[in-house]
């Protein structure tokens, strides 16, 4: 009896369980081929190694900001109108603003540490710095408070919004830095890459797409029972208002 | 629809004239902006080059004040719950609001040009000045759609005063962008010519359509119980 | 003055409000737990009870205003939340706030609010005569006006939007005695055109000079009062 309930109140279940072994897994292979195993870039030296969290990273944010435009969609859809859709946006948005935060800040230090500078104004780093700012503003008002569907359709909307503008600012960027040949230089980030080197590219990305989906399941279903919470809250608030009243 | 926006938009203009917020606050605070600019940067050379990035810049701070201030007065006694609640069509609400905005934005704009036509030194032809009233006119629309949307998100918020520029200045990059570079070319900055800002009209203006109709299609939604 | 609206009329309904174990909820609070209703055409029902009892909750659930967790509400035969935006055009709340704009005249807010149905000026000079506003008072500004005159420039535009259902959330609270009785003689003739009228009070003298029925409104729900039926 008590093992039921105690299962019913984790996030776990064994298919995540799995995942997170086979993500450990993928993360210790990781790090021993990015940090060990392949060799250092021709021009860059070992701070090419960056590159492995840097641009799985960067793909997830994308990522996690594209599944969360389209569970909007699919909350807003009458059809398939459920609150899941509105949690697995919210999870995945915080999930998006961690890895933003990570490409962002290894991007930084990528940058520092072989051109030289921690910014440039290209149109993939402006996005991405916008696109975090932007996921700021969403997670700020999803915590405005209200009923679980009016959170959910405000974020949505917001959420569909974000869609349109961020392409509207990377193309601008885009087209501003063509005219201005000053910051092309240093976003230069060709690197000579060897077939290892692309391997452990790769295997960064599985790895760091199966961390989101194992984060993604645990966060989404921890933000179902905190809806669950109130929505239990609430039955027993009725009940003992009932009761206050004299009427059962 | 169309007459609940224009209901709603003379109301707005209506109050705005009889308050005169925006004329004796906001404006005052813009050109308190450039000149505060030109004090920053010390050199007029600094100035010419980047007087018009400053005039957008001035006019996206005070889109945040004439925002605020047009749901200010819808939230002081419930007008605006009372409008959604009588069933008025949001649609025309939004559209009577951006319209009530972009006036009031253009008025600014036309001073902060002014305005740094006289600081900052900065020369218009005929051409530039057709460019430089098409850009306005093309950025205000884009402007006033966006601050009307968020404005309408943001309203009666708590944390209201921060949320709507954390909402608002990622998505106003764009028109900052395409509005600065036309008026650059307007002014004939750095040598650019008068034909090179053309094409920026064409972001601004997909900026304005996208955001207008969207906004008129997301307002009802976004402002609802 | 304000009879069934014309496309209303064909349509059969049995009450003007109809409220069936309505349940409300508030972030997670039950504000109303099961409340059942139904009020008709003329009459002016005093809702009362103690302070977060759910009046004002029941009051904005018949305006639409309000999602229903469980139970249903009808008024004029319209689904509160399936047709909300109708609801919302033939139903006037008038609460804590006024819906007024202070820095425009009493006769430019109700000409606004009568504007957004389309009202002819004849109208919207009858709503402003009816309300005792026509006169010295049409021309100042709302901001210069007495807590009662600005109820009574709140009611104005309801006349001038043509709603059927009044909504009235402690109409009194604010006023003098001399604006109370006002008040109340104000919507007693609006009644008797054929307004319905729910008015939320604290003030029990009210139920015997003002309502046609009391009804008393108790922790989310609706109790009734000897006397009367719920």
């Amino acid at each position: 009896m008590t093992t039921r309930v105690a299962r019913d109140r984790v996030t776990g279940t064994p298919f995540t369980r799995g995942l997170g072994i086979v993500t450990i897994a993928g993360i210790v292979w990781l790090v021993i081929f990015g940090l060990f195993v392949t060799p250092a870039d021709v021009n860059q030296g070992e701070t090419v190694r960056i590159m492995y969290a840097h641009v799985p990273g960067a793909w997830l944010a994308y990522l996690a900001f594209i599944v969360t435009a389209l569970s909007s969609a699919m909350y807003l859809w009458r059809r398939t109108r459920s609150l899941t859709w509105d949690r697995i946006a919210g999870a995945s948005a915080e999930i998006g603003v961690l890895f933003m935060g990570i490409s962002l800040v290894t991007g930084s230090l990528w940058g520092r540490l072989t051109w030289g500078t921690f910014w440039t104004w290209d149109a993939r780093l402006t996005t991405t710095a916008f696109l975090f700012v932007t996921y700021i503003g969403y997670l700020a008002v999803r915590n405005l408070g209200g009923t679980h569907h009016q959170r959910a359709r405000r974020s949505a909307v917001l959420a569909l919004l974000a869609v349109l503008e961020i392409p509207l600012v990377h193309f601008s960027v885009e087209i501003w830095n063509s005219l201005h040949q000053e910051a092309s230089v240093a976003g230069n980030t060709d690197v000579t890459m060897d077939g290892l080197m692309l391997f452990t590219l790769f295997l960064g990305v599985i790895v760091f797409t199966l961390m989101y989906v194992w984060m993604l399941l645990h966060r989404q279903r921890a933000l179902t029972l905190e809806d669950m919470l109130d929505d239990t809250g609430l039955d027993r608030a009725l009940a003992a208002r009932r009761t206050e009243a004299g009427v059962s | 629809m169309l007459r609940t926006a224009k209901t709603i938009a003379a109301k707005d203009l209506r109050i705005e004239l009889r308050s005169r917020v925006i004329a004796n606050q906001v404006i005052p605070f813009a050109a308190l902006v450039m000149i505060l600019f030109a004090f920053a940067l010390d050199s007029d050379a600094v100035l010419e080059r980047v007087a018009p990035g400053l005039v957008w810049l001035a006019t996206i701070f005070s889109v945040f004040f004439i925002v605020a201030r047009s749901f200010a007065l819808e939230t002081a006694d419930g007008a605006l719950e009372a409008l959604r609640a009588a069933g008025v069509d949001p649609m025309g609400i939004f559209l009577g609001k951006t319209l009530a905005l972009a006036t009031q934005l253009i008025a600014l704009e036309a001073v902060l040009v002014g305005a740094s036509v006289v600081l900052y030194r900065a020369d218009v032809s005929a051409s530039g000045g057709v460019l430089l009233v098409t850009t306005a006119i093309l950025a205000t629309v884009g402007l006033a759609s966006v601050g009307t949307l968020y404005g309408g998100l943001a309203a009666g918020a708590k944390g209201r005063e921060t949320l709507l520029p954390l909402l608002l200045l990622p998505v106003v990059a764009p028109v900052l962008i395409g509005a600065t570079r036309a008026t650059e070319s307007a002014f004939g900055t750095n040598g650019i010519d008068v034909s090179e800002g053309w094409p920026w009209l064409g972001l601004l203006a997909v900026f304005a359509v996208l955001f207008s109709v969207v906004g008129a299609v997301a307002f009802g939604p976004l402002v609802d119980d | 003055m304000t009879d069934v609206p014309a496309e209303l009329r064909s349509g059969r309904f049995d009450h003007v409000v109809d409220v069936r174990d309505v349940v409300v909820v508030l972030g997670a609070f039950p504000a109303l737990a099961g409340v059942s209703l139904t009020v008709d055409r003329g009459e002016i029902v005093l809702l009362s009870g103690p302070n977060g009892a759910g009046k004002t909750t029941l009051l904005r659930a018949c305006a639409g205003l309000v999602p229903i967790e469980r139970g249903h509400a009808s008024v004029l035969g319209l689904d509160v939340s399936t047709e909300r935006d109708a609801v919302r055009r033939h139903v006037g709340l008038i609460g804590h706030h006024n819906g007024l704009y202070s820095d425009l005249s009493v006769a430019e807010n109700v000409r606004f609010w009568g504007s957004t149905v389309g009202a002819s000026s004849a109208e919207i000079a009858t709503a402003m005569q009816r309300m005792g506003l026509d006169g010295r008072l049409s021309d100042l500004p709302v901001a210069r006006l007495s807590a009662g005159q600005r109820r009574r420039t709140a009611l104005a535009s309801l006349v001038a939007r043509r709603a059927s259902l009044w909504l009235l959330d402690e109409p009194h609270a604010g006023l003098d005695a001399e604006g109370r009785d006002e008040l109340d003689s104000v919507l007693r003739a609006a009644a008797a055109a054929g307004a319905t009228i729910m008015v939320a009070s604290h003030e029990l003298e009210r139920a015997g000079s003002l309502a046609t029925r009391h009804v008393r409104v108790v922790a989310g729900q609706v109790v009734p009062v000897s006397g009367g039926a719920a």
